[in-house]
């Protein structure tokens, strides 16, 4: 069970490949949902008597709505591409965190109930019967994935393990084994609007605490406006936001970009949060419930544009998924993709000329970029591929003297995934998170020793918690994660005295 | 006996059609409710188009993976790819230009397909990761190819069968005229095999040779922001 003393792996300079050793994560189990984080998601509250029907059924059903769970269930080849491509097995050591591995504690029940090969010659092909400790092992392993799809991008098949073990869990949902942290989030969401579960009042009152925050430093009133009915922007951002360290200094840092740029904008309590975990439960219903409200919010306020604030895998929802799910938004400005990524706005101010910066401000700092994996390999910026690479960096580098890149095979679509995403980010999952940490720390340690790098930017509220908890475990400090934002608050001037809206003419032209 | 295989051959060719069609009205049918290419992807039809070309005809993300699978595995399909079409010869008369111009590759090319099968089952039993993902069936593929890629490089370059009775043998297919098999031990190995291999096809991995082409990580062009994507399951939840 959680909580279990571990040794934090010792980091070496190249990313080695590991020795297996079976069974070396089979101990870790995350808190099993309560019902009722169950039944407010539409699943059953604890696991039903017919387990084993119900499960079959779900997973023909899977298969019968999504090709990419058919095509990858048939289509692999056992050629041993992935094997050595995720973080959690070169942290871990157990085969079972190989791609391959993890696919096949689901193939191996595929292939029994729906091939002929599984069927009737089931030793031949690797098949077996659906059991308990089949179970076991989904809950386990399929809550070990971060659904970062690194494997996705060496496969020759293109298989993403990701969707398989989003379908693993929402068969793991609909026969009532789910996991607390996930579903329970889910919940509240539904409940709140938030993650955190945080009331419209404490974000009001977490807001006017940053305007008083930043007049104090600066003296110049920027605004961080709640449900402004008729603003031109409306901001979602991940919740953590409102609540933590390094996070809320890139929510300073939006603001104050905003605020030079003259343009209006709002949070809503409504869509108070960008992060989406229906899609770490694979659930479609439950990520377009979460996705409806940010529609709701975009109705209610009238905004013309969608911008959505540092978050990896709430941008991939937001890119990928966000216009299928809750679209159209043919109600927006066209002009502007919708949503559009705040390191896209940010990057389009600074080539528009309307910001300036002092990257002096930034000189106690050595920065490198970690690629969040969700943005990296599920999501675009700007409008030719790679865009997700170039513009964070192109931030970055506006406002910070000082940045190196991490090895070119642990960065861009190669990128390591921080260890916590996907639904890990609970403390149940401590050893798998450290762990599977490995190769990022590693690099991160590689390009601090070769080139001086103090910091590590990232624009994932995942990615940023993760590091402040997991960076201690190696040997370094929690403050080295910083958010992009934050290095753009810190170098940004802020020429603008008063905020747009106060300022004589404001709104009698269009600002953009 | 020519007629038992002439008989293996018309059930094993019905499987591998019907087998193999079903499948890909399958994966045709079987609706991708989300945009999910692995970025950086295309962002038009005509790079998914490249995209797709590198992978099935250069393995591209193999090449990123593993260099050492990626060259065995490149040798094995691009010499099985040479070696088929010069086996179009013996179901053909007269045999078209390029075909005849491919023969001496295609001869060679049985070695390049060897070697790299050879070296796939070497990888498969001496790396730990991937002999541990292996199942019984995964040797048995390599087994079987090798026994079919060594059997016909026999018959060119060591012991040679009556090519010409092959040929009217498969050509008698066609025009239903008949003709008689060689009664050669190496050759009918040889077709044997290829009889199982086409009947199995459509039941066993193999299927990634269609299933490559349906893989929406690899497929889809990445405009999500641009266009709606939505399936008929789920516009049935904006109705409701």
């Amino acid at each position: 069970m959680a909580g279990a003393e571990f040794e934090t792996p010792e980091l070496s300079e190249h990313i080695e490949v590991p020795e297996l050793v079976e069974g070396t994560m089979e101990h870790i189990t995350c808190f099993v949902a309560k019902p009722e984080h169950q039944t407010d998601l539409g699943f059953p509250g604890e696991k039903v008597e017919n387990w084993k029907e119900v499960a079959i059924d779900k997973m023909g059903d899977l298969l019968s709505r999504y090709r990419s769970f058919q095509v990858f269930m048939d289509a692999c080849v056992k050629c041993g591409s992935c094997t050595d491509k995720c973080h959690y097995f070169l942290g871990t050591q157990d085969p079972k965190n190989m791609p391959v591995g993890r696919q096949d504690l689901l193939r191996k029940v595929y292939r029994r109930y729906f091939t002929f090969a599984g069927k009737y010659f089931p030793k031949l092909v690797g098949a077996v019967d659906l059991s308990e400790e089949i179970i076991d092992d989904w809950y386990s392993y399929f809550h070990q994935c971060s659904q970062c799809r690194r494997c996705s991008v060496f496969c020759p098949y293109g298989i993403d393990t990701a969707e398989i073990s989003m379908a693993a869990r929402e068969i793991l949902d609909s026969i009532g084994v789910g996991q607390k942290y996930c579903n329970e989030i889910i919940g509240k969401v539904h409940k709140i609007g938030n993650n955190l579960g945080l009331p419209g009042p404490a974000i009001l009152d977490t807001l006017e605490g940053l305007e008083e925050d930043v007049y104090e430093e600066d003296e110049v009133a920027v605004k961080y406006p709640l449900d402004v009915k008729g603003a031109d922007i409306l901001l979602v951002t991940p919740s953590a936001d409102f609540f933590a360290e390094p996070h809320v200094d890139g929510l300073i840092g939006y603001g104050k970009v905003f605020h030079e740029a003259g343009v209006s904008w709002t949070l809503s309590t409504k869509a108070s949060e960008a992060g989406n975990f229906g899609m770490f439960i694979g659930s479609y219903e439950n990520m377009r419930r979460v996705s409806l409200r940010i529609r709701e919010a975009a109705l209610e306020l009238g905004v013309k544009r969608i911008v959505f604030g540092e978050c990896g895998h709430a941008w991939r929802i937001a890119y990928s998924f966000l216009n299928t799910l809750a679209g159209p938004f043919d109600f927006l400005d066209p002009d502007y993709p919708v949503p559009q990524h705040i390191c896209e706005f940010t990057l389009n101010e600074i080539e528009k000329g309307t910001l300036e910066f002092d990257k002096s401000e930034n000189d106690d700092m050595s920065i490198t970029f970690h690629d969040s994996c969700n943005v990296a390999r599920a999501s675009r910026m700007g409008d030719t591929p790679g865009g997700q690479f170039e513009i964070p960096r192109k931030v970055i580098k506006a406002v910070v003297n000082n940045y190196h890149d991490m090895e070119w095979d642990t960065i861009h679509e190669r990128t390591f995934c921080c260890g916590g995403g996907g639904g890990l980010l609970t403390d149940d999952l401590m050893e798998v998170r450290v762990k599977g940490a490995k190769p990022r720390m590693s690099a991160f340690k590689n390009v601090m020793e070769e080139k001086g790098v103090t910091h590590l930017a990232a624009i994932c509220a995942i990615c940023k918690s993760q590091f402040t908890k997991v960076l201690p475990y190696y040997g370094m400090d929690m403050f080295q994660i910083v958010s992009v934002h934050q290095l753009v608050s810190n170098a940004i001037v802020l020429n603008r005295k008063t905020p747009p809206e106060e300022a004589p003419g404001y709104g009698e032209d269009d600002d953009e | 006996m020519s007629s038992v295989y002439a008989l293996l051959f018309i059930v094993a060719t019905i499987v591998l059609v019907i087998g193999l069609t079903r499948k890909i009205v399958q994966y045709a049918k079987t609706p991708a409710p989300l945009k999910i290419p692995t970025t950086p992807a295309p962002v038009t039809q005509t790079g998914v188009v490249f995209r797709l070309f590198r992978e099935v005809v250069l393995f591209e993300s193999l090449f990123k993976s593993t260099k050492w699978t990626w060259i065995f595995s490149w040798l094995f399909h691009m010499g099985l790819f040479l070696v088929l079409l010069r086996h179009v010869r013996y179901f053909i008369d007269p045999v078209w230009l390029p075909i005849q111009l491919i023969q001496p590759f295609g001869k060679y090319a049985a070695f390049a397909m060897v070697a790299g099968l050879a070296g796939l089952l070497v990888r498969r039993i001496f790396v730990d990761r991937v002999r541990y993902i292996s199942a019984p069936s995964d040797y048995l593929w390599l087994l079987i190819l090798l026994t079919i890629g060594m059997s016909g490089a026999m018959m060119t370059f060591v012991i040679h069968t009556d090519v010409v009775a092959v040929k009217q043998f498969f050509t008698g297919f066609w025009t239903l005229s008949g003709g008689e098999l060689p009664m050669d031990p190496i050759l009918l190995i040889h077709l044997t095999l290829v009889a199982v291999l086409m009947i199995l096809l459509p039941f066993s991995k193999l299927l990634h040779i269609p299933g490559v082409f349906f893989s929406p990580t690899r497929n889809q062009v990445d405009n999500p922001r641009e266009r709606r994507h939505l399936v008929e399951w789920a516009r049935k939840f904006e109705e409701s």
